[in-house]
């Protein structure tokens, strides 16, 4: 099939066994690839209701039909499951070069089921495929065990690992790749320590096929000549994502002491500049990327290799903790990292706790005598090491600040900066309500990359919410499909590279002649199947969670947009303008229409058994 | 005389150089199958190392099937005549004489050019 590995593979790891099926032609083509796959399989495999740390929870890994090719950034491949931290629809991507190997060696999926009670990682050797013994691997960090399996395996393997942190169950675990790419949100990498795999080698040698490989390399010269002629591209490629920090502390959306503000006084010690002059050694690119934002740095205080910190993480363990030097924020990232956990659900753990601390509702005897003040870089690392192995306070922030709030209780609430119980990424809302509607909305809970509106949010008027709604839908649905192709969002979104330009390439790659609207429509198809799973796995789901923490209601203390706050009534504005050009209800439930519309007829059906719907 | 210059230090490890190579020679998206590989050195020290043949010809005075012919400057295989010894690639200077199991003969660069017409960072460059 052009375009694709071709198969997918399952492993069952309480069967211990592995299962090579072709790739059926008619999923492949009504679902793309990617988030495609998995919103489709996680709905039809896992049970209604089933632990997403159990057994019956399912992890699916996939590729797009453009993950591995000649396209510039074709470096994303997405893991999905039942969330372990919101309980509900979860998936997470990253970049690095995993897509095309799995690509390479004739895989398109990889389908985790069961759990094992031994420890173990797969290898995946074009055809051979093995679960071996991961005991000498256990416990050992995510960036020890990347170079440990490639000393061991060969340096030709690319390497998916756990860390303690996934080992030990932390609700916010990820998968670490590439020394340095990380599937972050949503839990991925307890899912996998629940099912006892420390980590998946892979090494393939085949090709893919490709439908018109000319036209594919004449779109992709053109593209490239675009890249590399825009104006930005330069200053990009320096700088990576930390280019916005600065920006954003001049727009007062850094975020800053736990959500409280938007500016932080000492934001200069997490400037790129000095980052890119003191710490970066490298650049280092994803496959196929032009733009390379990986800015490759080494601390001499610490001794620390890391590729970062990159902009989501100077906010969430920099300002957002008053942390106000970015080679501490560098080594608060590599402990992330190596212990194998998200640095924007760590960084809104720690910070919420920080705030807890600071109002009187957290005490020091609860903190194991810590004295986790804000700006305590000390206390950071300790409670870092104390999450991942779920050590005394350890025990409740690794279960991240939702639940923390519902343990504290009071007004605790309030101030833990999350939306369906996933933490914020780096940005303050107040004066940017695209980028809150975006939060609330987005069906992992708040991510950044679903919709990123906070560029637009600053020309539409910062008090108003006219036309947000309208915004937010279409990002989410253009944006969906990078993850559905399988590539990185950056190139159209950092130097302009025209959408059309992405359907050309993905029509050469597979022959499928999509059209631009045929595309969204299965994006828009694939949105509402992510929404009936969440109906699906909660009782109640409906616009109480799309709402977003109090803390927005309140006025910004300081900076540009001083004064400025978000009002429920114009909150539930934008959200009634949202639902209604969704087609769903005022509960934010699609309707029956809608599923109907969009093919997802059946789903409806099934909704309507388990009484899930209108 | 064309060739290629590489800088070592502006490689980001893209692989656009390696999937243009093989798309042009073999018409597979393969990078497996390049006459061009970048080396990875990471985590430590953190460095990419561009392997390509530099055509000092040593392959062709070590080849004991006369395979291998210099052609304006460019030492080409010849398939027919290659055994597949591998004593090329394991005296090659440069390590850039190349290994895969579906071609018959070590894959090795004949000074095309494409790679360096997509190395966005200009890590490999095309000097006439």
């Amino acid at each position: 099939m052009f375009g694709y590995g071709g198969n997918c593979l399952r492993v069952n790891l309480t069967k211990k066994t592995t299962e090579k099926t072709p790739l059926e032609r008619d999923f492949a083509a009504q679902w793309i690839g990617g988030r495609g796959f998995i919103a489709k399989l996680l709905y039809d495999e896992i049970p209604a209701g089933a632990n997403p740390l159990g057994p019956e929870n399912k992890m699916v890994i996939a590729t797009g039909p453009l993950s591995g090719t000649f396209w510039p950034s074709a470096a994303k491949i997405i893991f999905g499951t039942k969330s372990p931290l919101t309980g509900g629809y979860g998936d997470s991507n990253l970049g690095g070069r995993l897509m095309a190997e799995l690509k390479y060696a004739g895989y398109d999926i990889i389908v985790l089921e069961g759990a094992s009670t031994e420890r173990l990682y797969l290898v995946i050797d074009d055809d051979r495929v093995e679960l071996r013994d991961a005991t000498s691997y256990w416990g050992k960090g995510a960036l020890e065990t990347e170079r440990l399996l490639k000393l061991d395996l060969g340096e030709d393997y690319e390497i998916a690992t756990i860390g303690p942190a996934g080992e030990n169950l932390v609700r916010y675990a990820n998968i670490n790749h590439d020394f340095g790419r990380q599937a972050g949100r949503c839990g991925m990498g307890a899912v996998m320590g629940s099912k006892g795999l420390k980590a998946i080698a892979i090494r393939g040698t085949g090709g893919i096929p490709l439908y018109d490989p000319d036209g594919l390399i004449k779109i992709t010269k053109n593209a490239l000549k675009h890249i590399t002629t825009h104006p930005y591209f330069e200053r990009f490629r320096k700088y990576g994502t930390t280019d916005i920090t600065d920006w954003c502390q001049q727009k007062g959306v850094f975020p800053t002491k736990n959500f409280a503000a938007g500016d932080f006084a000492k934001q200069v010690g997490l400037a790129p500049e000095p980052m890119r002059k003191n710490m970066v050694i490298a650049d280092k690119a994803c496959f196929g990327c032009p733009l390379n934002c990986g800015n490759y740095t080494f601390s001499k205080k610490y001794g620390t290799y890391l590729d970062g910190p990159e902009y989501e993480t100077i906010g969430m363990l920099g300002s957002n903790c008053l942390v106000d030097s970015i080679e501490e924020v560098q080594y608060l990232n590599y402990l992330c990292d190596d212990l194998g956990m998200d640095t924007i659900a760590a960084g809104g753990t720690l910070s919420f706790a920080m705030e807890c601390v600071e109002r009187g509702l957290l005490k020091e005897e609860q903190l194991d005598g810590i004295n986790l003040r804000f700006g305590n870089v000390e206390a950071m690392k300790e409670i870092l090491g104390k999450i991942a192995r779920r050590e005394g306070i350890g025990r409740l922030m690794a279960e991240g600040s939702r639940a923390m709030a519902r343990e504290i209780g009071g007004q605790s609430g309030r101030y833990a900066m999350q939306v369906k119980g996933l933490e914020f990424s780096a940005y303050e809302c107040r004066g940017a309500p695209a980028m809150l509607l975006s939060f609330m909305t987005s069906d992992i809970g708040a991510h950044h990359a679903r919709s990123w509106a906070i560029v637009q949010d600053m020309d539409m008027g910062r008090d108003s919410v006219t036309g947000r709604a309208e915004l937010v839908k279409e990002l989410q649905t253009l944006r969906s499909l990078m993850e559905l192709f399988g590539v990185c969002r950056f190139p159209w979104l950092e130097v302009k590279l025209d959408f059309d330009t992405y359907v050309e390439a993905f029509n050469a790659a597979t022959g499928y002649g999509y059209s631009r609207e045929e595309l969204f429509r299965i994006s828009e198809k694939v949105w509402n199947l992510t929404r009936a799973f969440w109906l699906r796995e909660k009782d109640g789901f409906g616009r109480n969670d799309d709402m977003p923490p109090e803390r927005v209601y309140e006025p910004m203390p300081s900076g540009p947009t001083q004064g400025m706050k978000l009002t429920e009534e114009k909150v539930g504005l934008m959200l009634d303008e949202y639902y209604g050009l969704r087609g769903w209800d005022n509960n934010g439930i699609p309707t029956e229409k809608k599923f109907r519309e969009l093919g997802l007829g059946a789903v409806y059906d099934n909704l309507k058994r388990l009484g899930k719907t209108v | 005389m064309k060739t290629i210059v590489l800088h070592n230090n502006l490689c980001t490890g893209c692989s656009l150089c390696e999937v243009i190579c093989a798309l042009t020679h073999f018409r597979e998206n393969n990078p497996k199958k390049a006459a061009i590989h970048i080396k990875r050195q990471f985590p430590e020290p953190g460095t990419f190392a561009i392997r390509v043949c530099n055509q000092c010809g040593h392959c062709r005075e070590v080849c004991p099937s006369e395979a291998i012919a210099n052609k304006d400057g460019v030492y080409i295989i010849d398939p027919e005549k290659c055994t597949l010894c591998q004593i090329c690639v394991g005296e090659c200077p440069q390590k850039a004489m190349f290994i895969h199991k579906e071609v018959l003969c070590p894959i090795k660069c004949d000074l095309c050019g494409e790679c360096a017409t997509v190395c966005a960072p200009g890590a490999v460059e095309w000097r006439e």
